[in-house]
């Protein structure tokens, strides 16, 4: 079963991406955006594997589904609303044990802009 | 007396305690002594704190000696799944990016808990952030399951199958977002629910997918884990997704355990090829059972439910990558490379690959390809159309018939290792109890014996509609009775001794 949906995946990955899997580089550029520092041997390993899930996920792009709207979420629910009132929350001690660094009562963080910036 | 204690249900725990014939520190010690003697070939736990246990226990006792009313389960002990916060406890959601981490505040679900008077244990192992089948994704290692300890217990609420089956507790949390109840239950021998979405809160419980989270009960009877739902289900101001509703009679349902002139639905996709034939022998004897009964069981077919599988593994991962993003090393949790020379964006990058284990960033990326532009049309916004088509199988299913039933998993438990470096084959543990996440109702698993290939055990699903919870307790808990008249007591009677 899993092997036809592989088979099935590839042709219709095939078709959306315009021919191919997914490369190398690609799985570079993604774990750049996840904010992960892979090693290159991770790199080579997830590069397989991802190709592979996403060859077998892919089809759900087999199901006509023009005019079908899509479902994000399982209850019809929006905009869910509560009453603006004041309440207790977490003091600044509470809210800064777990921190990795702390100052002042505010959290310490690495530098966020570039020295010439 | 230890030894009668532990195998005794937690409808029955409660009753010693309520009449007392067994005080809640006694009851709780029995289970602490177990769990020293077996916990180092079953795992279970990532953390078990007997002194709080105890200390908890002795309150319900001074409670009830000063006559105060207390719930039906006040003083009966409980594992709790470490994805739970817990003021008095580390929380880690069996991640080394959370290891040590103590939370500021409990989760509603750990909230209720303690007001009904549970005594809570411990926390459970998982499979890390909750992703996986089998809870070798545990960053502290795996759980074991109790009938076979190189087979894995399920996932990835594992730890919790695994402490209930080895009668380290009676009863335990879970959370399911894609069969994480109902595979470990049904893979150890025991009930698990995955209730309606939104009928169990999620405030407090640290997201993976917050569409499809749901927490739910693990036990080793029907009865039992519809009084621990009870327990900790309904409506939560803290949770905008939570259901303002009252929880459905599932108390009364597992009670009433009757199913005559119920129409039972079989899902005629769910079977066949890749299923193995032991799981496949006990089905086909619990939809004769159910017949037997007086149920009017038909088949039914769902044609959409096989595109089920792949419109998950991109809406689960899609929403992982968004709810993770928040393990950034600056608040909480592990930080990684901070030497006062590198940028805040380098040390979290260094921080979450030392961090999340493997599983945990194959989601994260694949998730990151589903929604990056240009590929989000043909990924992400076609599982959200086909999870439309599931939930509309769903709702013509439910105008034929008043429940589904499928195998829990095509599979009993597979041993530890076997799929572990195998994404795709540990997927597909998940291949029957992905559509009710995508739709969002009831569904439980329930024991229905034991392959004859290997004598684990295996599972039947039964599936209602959106808020019909209770419908589903009921089904189960009359195939529970025929199933044990037949077997002469519960199916984990014949699990070997620890």
């Amino acid at each position: 079963m899993l092997n036809e949906h592989a088979a099935h995946g590839s042709a219709a990955a095939g078709q959306a991406r315009g021919g191919g899997a997914i490369t190398r580089d690609e799985v570079a550029h993604l774990a750049r955006l996840s904010r992960l520092a892979l090693r290159e041997d991770e790199l080579d390993h997830l590069a397989t594997q991802l190709d592979d899930i996403i060859s077998a996920v892919a089809r759900v792009q087999e199901v006509a589904a023009e005019d079908i709207p899509p479902t994000s979420h399982a209850l019809p629910l929006t905009n869910v609303f509560r009453a603006d009132e004041v309440r207790p929350s977490l003091t600044p001690d509470q809210a800064l044990s777990g921190a990795p660094a702390a100052d002042e009562q505010r959290f310490k963080v690495p530098r966020i802009l570039d020295e010439e910036a | 007396m230890s030894a009668d204690i532990i195998k005794k249900s937690a409808a029955e725990l409660a009753g010693l305690i309520s009449s007392g014939e067994a005080s809640a520190v006694e009851v709780t010690q029995a289970h602490l002594d177990r769990i020293a003697a077996v916990e180092d070939s079953v795992k279970a736990f990532t953390h078990v704190d007997p002194e709080t246990a105890l200390a908890q226990a002795r309150t319900v006792d001074e409670r009830r000696a000063a006559g105060e009313a207390l719930g039906p389960l006040a003083g009966v002990p409980i594992a709790h799944k470490d994805v739970f916060t817990t003021i008095d406890m580390p929380t880690t959601a069996s991640s080394k990016i959370l290891e040590g981490w103590r939370p500021p505040y409990d989760a509603t679900v750990t909230r209720r808990l303690r007001e009904a008077g549970l005594v809570i244990l411990g926390k459970t192992n998982m499979d890390e952030f909750a992703m996986g089948s089998s809870t070798e994704n545990s960053a502290f290692g795996p759980t074991h399951n109790p009938w076979d300890l190189n087979k894995i217990p399920g996932g990835s609420s594992g730890g919790s199958s695994a402490a209930v089956a080895a009668y380290e507790a009676p009863l335990a949390t879970g959370t399911d977002t894609g069969g994480s109840i109902r595979q470990p239950a049904a893979v150890t021998g025991l009930v698990g629910m995955k209730p309606t979405y939104g009928g169990s809160s999620r405030y407090g419980l640290i997201a993976f997918a917050s569409s499809l989270d749901t927490p739910g009960p693990l036990a080793r009877t029907v009865l039992d884990a519809a009084l621990l739902h009870e327990a900790f289900s309904g409506h939560d101001p803290m949770d905008s997704t939570s259901i303002d509703q009252p929880v459905p009679p599932v108390v009364e349902a597992a009670r009433r355990a009757e199913v005559g002139g119920l129409r039972v639905g079989v899902v005629k996709e769910f079977g066949g090829e890749g299923y193995q034939p032991g799981v496949l022998a006990r089905f086909h004897e619990a939809v004769e059972v159910l017949e037997s009964l007086g149920a009017k069981v038909v088949e039914v077919s769902c044609p959409h439910f096989t595109y089920a599988l792949p419109a998950y593994y991109l809406i689960a991962p899609s929403e992982c990558s968004s709810n993770l993003a928040r393990f950034d090393g600056m608040r909480y949790g592990l930080r990684v490379g901070d030497d006062e020379t590198r940028s805040a964006e380098e040390v979290m990058a260094l921080t979450r690959a030392e961090g999340f284990g493997p599983e945990v960033k194959r989601r994260i990326m694949l998730g990151t390809y589903a929604l990056s532009s240009g590929y989000y049309d043909a990924y992400y916004g076609k599982a959200q159309q086909v999870r439309t088509l599931i939930a509309r199988d769903f709702d013509a299913a439910f105008e034929q018939v008043d429940v589904l039933i499928s195998p829990t998993t095509p599979t009993t438990a597979f041993a530890i290792g076997e799929r572990a470096d195998d994404p795709m084959a540990m997927y597909l543990a998940d291949l029957c109890t992905i559509p009710s996440n995508l739709a969002g109702n009831a569904a439980i698993s329930v024991p229905c014996g034991l392959a004859d290939e290997d004598s684990l055990p295996v599972g039947l699903q039964i599936m209602a509609p959106v808020l019909a919870d209770d419908r589903v307790y009921r089904v189960g808990a009359a195939v529970e009775r025929a199933l044990q008249d037949r077997w002469g007591g519960p199916l984990l009677a014949k699990a070997p001794e620890l």
